[in-house]
């Protein structure tokens, strides 16, 4: 009885999860699918709990609490800019359970174990583990623990590659002969290592491509344990997280013109101490002579880039959104894949700030609008604006799809000084006789744009 | 290969195919709460760690099991309750 039970709830789970990603489709519908998603848990929780192998409900109650202790404050009190660094600690977490049910399994089952659940087995642990430790350093960079420019030896690639060939040389024997249980530890240990040594050299520019990549391994890992459990449920949540990390890190690679492989071994945006800046005039403005321009103007494009989320500028740029809004300017936002630090952080900032989601223009849509509008204010962004992408085939960015700023009547450019962006190139913008750069803290730039604009102090 | 092996490849690569489809669709727009909801439902590894945790076979299994059911749970409540915060804040240009 209590079998058919299970069975129904882990179908109905799993119809849920698929509406629920189905539903997240459109702004509209997007709450209803987290509700959809919950139910469906809820269900894959009940009959987890009705399965008829269970003798004592102790620890799985304390564990339950201890874990919505830890998970809840994480989504309660969490600023939005520190969403990319919960969602790394939310893949350790996810790889790390798989990874665990994972190495019991293999002590339960030592010397029983088919030569396919061993390997579906090793899988499981292999990506547990390295998605584990790999999501530790990626949530390390992005909280600035450790340095995010990328950390490269001599003969790195050769050491990632061998700690991997060895891991798995080890699952293949150990599919081959189960029994060795001496060898699973150093399976263990050697996928840890990897997933360390695989994230040191990743520099923060490549973080939206790397969390997107770790998001789909952490749903492989589930998938494989679904294959050891012989879990369907346990397979399809596993098959819907691995999709939608995989698209996202494509999405992610395309809109750098990149490939995984380089992503992963290319050691993107090193200090390039070979960079020769020859010293250019550019035409410097302070906010009182900017504001009457963007005030004038019918049509304004604002370009919110990475440096807009350092300083927290989202609040004030909502203020000149609407300072704006009112003098009758059209403002919309041209928000560029990998603006932000995680595919689709940008929108969370700005939505956060209450600027309406219909005003949010992606790249490919908003970009044919820029030769009709009379300023494109680009805010923290820069290789995404950078016109050597489309015209220098030298230029280590030739190729990456960028927002046209530079077809906009006139440009302006809030920057902190004429540093470099992650590429480690110049910016071509900068020197155009339309381009006007206002010097300093994007926040405070912004606040006295605004304060401006809506007639002084 | 047993028919139970068989049916779960099935079942995985429908699954994929099913997942790439829907995904895709969903736009741009929402792909940091994508990220967060697909993590909540991945944390479906509850399931196979209550069974762990609860079938007490060995000590080690109770134990990797437990932890795995707190690690797991953290990802259901906070991944669904994040995500819906997040959703909360989108917004359409209402009339002025």
């Amino acid at each position: 009885m209590s079998s058919i039970l299970i069975a129904i709830s882990y179908i109905a789970a799993s119809v849920l999860f698929i509406l629920s990603l189905k539903w997240l489709s459109a702004p509209t519908t997007a709450r209803r699918g987290v509700r959809a998603g919950e139910l469906g848990m809820l269900l894959a929780v009940v009959g987890a709990l009705l399965h008829h192998g269970i003798v004592d409900y102790k620890w799985i109650a304390v564990a339950m609490v201890v874990g919505a202790a830890i998970g809840a404050p994480l989504a309660i009190w969490m600023p939005m800019t520190a969403v990319p660094q919960r969602t790394a600690i939310s893949h350790a977490f996810g790889a790390l359970a798989a990874a665990l049910v994972g190495t019991a399994e293999y002590y339960l089952h030592t010397g029983s174990l088919s030569a396919f659940t061993m390997g579906a087995l090793a899988l499981e642990t292999l990506l547990g583990f390295l998605t584990f430790t790999g999501s530790l350093m990626a949530f390390g960079k992005l909280q600035e623990i450790l340095p995010t420019r990328p950390m490269t030896y001599l003969g790195q690639n050769v050491v990632n590659l061998a700690l991997l060939a060895a891991a798995l040389g080890i699952a293949g024997y150990l599919v081959v002969f189960p029994g060795e249980a001496w060898l699973f530890p150093i399976f263990a240990a050697l996928s840890l290592a990897f997933g360390v040594l695989l994230i040191l050299p990743i520099g923060g520019a490549d973080m939206p491509t790397v969390i997107a990549l770790l998001n789909a391994y952490a749903g492989l890992a589930a998938a494989a344990m679904g294959f050891v459990l012989d879990n369907k449920l346990l397979i399809i949540a596993g098959a819907l997280d691995g999709s939608s990390g995989l698209i996202l890190s494509i999405i992610m690679c395309r809109a750098m013109n990149r490939s995984f492989t380089n992503v992963l071994f290319g050691a993107f945006g090193q200090m390039q101490t070979a960079l020769k800046v020859v010293e250019r005039p550019v035409r410097s403005a302070t906010a009182e002579e900017a504001a009457p321009i963007l005030e004038n103007a019918t049509s304004v494009i604002i370009v919110p880039g990475y440096g807009l989320a350092v300083a927290q500028a989202q609040h004030k740029v909502r203020e000149l959104h609407d300072a704006l809004v009112k003098k009758g300017v059209t403002v919309r936002f041209a928000i560029h894949p990998v603006a932000g630090r995680m595919p689709g952080h940008m929108n969370v900032l700005l939505a956060e700030a209450e600027i309406p989601y219909d005003k949010l223009i992606e790249m490919e849509e908003i970009n044919p609008d820029f030769s009709q509008t009379d300023v494109a204010l680009v805010v923290g962004a820069n290789d995404v604006t950078n016109p050597a992408a489309r015209n220098d085939q030298g230029s280590p960015i030739y190729g990456m799809p960028i927002l046209d700023v530079d077809r906009a009547r006139a440009v302006m450019v809030i920057k902190r000084g004429m540093s470099p962006g992650f590429a480690g190139i110049d910016n071509e913008l900068y020197y155009m006789d339309k381009t006007m750069m206002l010097f300093g803290d994007a926040r405070s730039v912004v606040s006295d744009l605004a304060r401006e604009v809506s007639g002084g102090r | 290969m047993t028919a139970s092996l068989e049916t779960g490849f099935y079942v995985f690569v429908l699954a994929t195919l099913l997942g790439l489809e829907v995904i895709r669709r969903v736009s741009p727009l929402l792909h940091t709460p994508l990220m967060s909801l697909t993590n909540a439902i991945s944390a479906i590894s509850l399931v196979g760690s209550i069974m762990l945790a609860g079938e007490q076979k060995s000590p080690l299994s109770t134990v990797l099991g437990s932890i795995a059911v707190a690690a797991s749970m953290a990802n259901v409540v906070g991944g669904f309750m994040i995500t819906d915060r997040m959703l909360k804040m989108f917004k359409k240009a209402g009339p002025k």
